[in-house]
Formats: structure tokens, C-alpha cells, sequence
């Protein structure tokens, strides 16, 4: 099957009342798909961790997700403003976030590890000033 | 035990009635979301502080059988409002998260 646009969302900067809108939606389609759980939950947790980094921590940006009988591939990309220290960005518990955003339960410095932890492939395109570009790919 | 023995068993508050019926799977604690997000398990119990209304999408997306919020934290209209929308069962209690999971392995959750 070749590659196919299955969602694609705008997502606002600070926008927390939708946040998880994209992922559910997500989670409802692949279901609707036949997507095995597993992978769905996995995609899943990627899209949510990508959507409220958008949220969280960017000028606003689009999620896009793609299928193709081999993968599933979502892309998160953002107007800026860019992540100033990647290799921090990964540390365990380092995080950019304020103080209300924490205590809502955000900005554990959990996020980005967990996309690595269950994506089968990571690329990210950023640095200080510019746009990010995040594209994680689960194999079906 | 499903959520409405437990509810029934512990006298919980109940916020939002979502499926009743659902059979509980085990207990996971936690206040951070991304936390939730990655260990939680479908059918848990989550047990919180959070009332928000970012908790019913994580709730949702993990797909535990319900949510008990801890000491009597508030919850938000909105999160109320969300949890009806996808039928999500949230519960409350006064209890400290301890002493509510000393009450659930008495009971053998």
C-alpha cells in the first residue's frame, strides 16, 4: 500500500483544552484501521507526547500522520521556537517547562524519551531560533 | 471486581458514571502524565491528584477502567464535562493515595 495522509491537525500554542484531541483521534482511526492494539498504543503515546510539546512548549505547529502497509509515520512540525540543547532535551527530568505547567502534571522531562522509547525510528530537525521538525515512524 | 463493587465496597464518590461494569486489572499511581501515559495499563485504576481536564484524555487514551482522584482535590467542570463526553469513570475520596491502596489490597486489587 503507498503511503497515505490519514490525520492531519493544527494545533495551537497553550491550546490545553484540546490537548489529546489529536491522539484520540488517532487512536480512534487506526482502531477503525485494524491496527493492532500494541502498535496503536504505541503510536499513540508518540502523537501525545508530539502534540502537547506543541502545546507545551512551540509558537503552534500541524501533526500529520502517514500509513503505509509497513509503517505508520508522524510528523509534528512547529513555527518555532526551536529546541536551544537537544542532548539536554533527552536527560531524563530536564525540562523548559514553567511552573503551572507542571503542576498540571506537564513538564516532567519525560516527554521526548518516551517518543524515543516507542518509536522505531527518530528524526528531529531543530535548533535555537528555528522550526522542529519531528518525524517518529512505529513499523506496523 | 468491577467499578461498581469497588465503588460500592469503598463508598466512593461518584463524579462521572461511565461503564460501571468494567473489571479492574490492577492500580497505577501517578500526578505526571507523561508518566501515566507510558505505564499505565488498559483496565488499571489510576490514582491522582489531578482534576483537570487533560486527565480524561490521558484516562481515554491509556484506556484504564477509571480514574479516583485523592483527598478531595477539585475537578474541574471541563474535565467533568469531557469524562461524560467519552464515558470515562471518575471517582473521588478524602483518603491519602496510601491509605486508598491499603483498602485496595485488602480487597485484592
Amino acid at each position: 500500500m503507498q503511503e497515505k495522509l490519514i490525520l492531519q491537525n493544527k494545533i495551537a500554542k497553550g491550546d490545553f483544552a484540546r490537548g489529546g484531541e489529536t491522539s484520540s483521534n488517532l487512536k480512534e482511526l487506526l482502531r477503525k484501521l485494524g491496527i493492532q492494539s500494541d502498535k496503536n498504543r504505541r503510536v499513540t503515546i508518540v502523537t501525545y507526547e508530539l502534540e502537547m510539546n506543541i502545546i507545551i512548549h512551540s509558537h503552534g505547529g500541524e501533526i500529520q500522520v502517514y500509513i503505509s502497509s509497513e509503517k505508520i509515520r508522524v510528523v509534528a512540525a512547529d513555527t518555532g521556537p526551536g529546541i536551544e540543547d537537544l542532548e539536554k532535551a533527552f536527560q531524563p527530568g530536564y525540562s523548559t517547562a514553567d511552573d503551572e505547567v507542571r503542576d498540571m502534571g506537564f513538564g516532567a522531562g519525560m516527554g521526548l524519551n518516551n517518543i524515543k522509547h516507542y518509536s522505531d525510528e527518530l528524526e528531529i530537525e531543530t535548533g535555537p531560533g528555528q522550526e522542529t521538525k519531528i518525524v517518529a515512524t512505529v513499523y506496523l | 471486581m468491577n467499578i461498581k463493587e469497588l465503588v460500592e465496597a469503598l463508598g466512593l464518590e461518584v463524579v462521572v458514571a461511565g461503564p460501571m461494569e468494567e473489571e479492574i486489572s490492577g492500580v497505577y499511581v501517578g500526578d505526571l502524565l507523561s508518566n501515566v501515559m507510558a505505564r499505565a495499563e488498559e483496565k488499571n485504576l489510576w490514582i491522582t491528584i489531578q482534576g483537570h481536564q487533560n486527565v480524561v484524555a490521558v484516562a481515554s487514551l491509556t484506556g484504564v477502567a477509571g480514574v479516583i482522584i485523592v483527598e478531595d482535590f477539585a475537578i474541574e467542570e471541563e474535565a467533568i464535562k469531557r469524562a461524560r463526553e467519552r464515558n470515562i469513570n471518575i471517582l473521588r475520596t478524602p483518603l491519602t493515595a496510601y491509605k486508598l491502596i491499603c483498602q485496595l489490597i485488602e480487597l485484592g486489587i
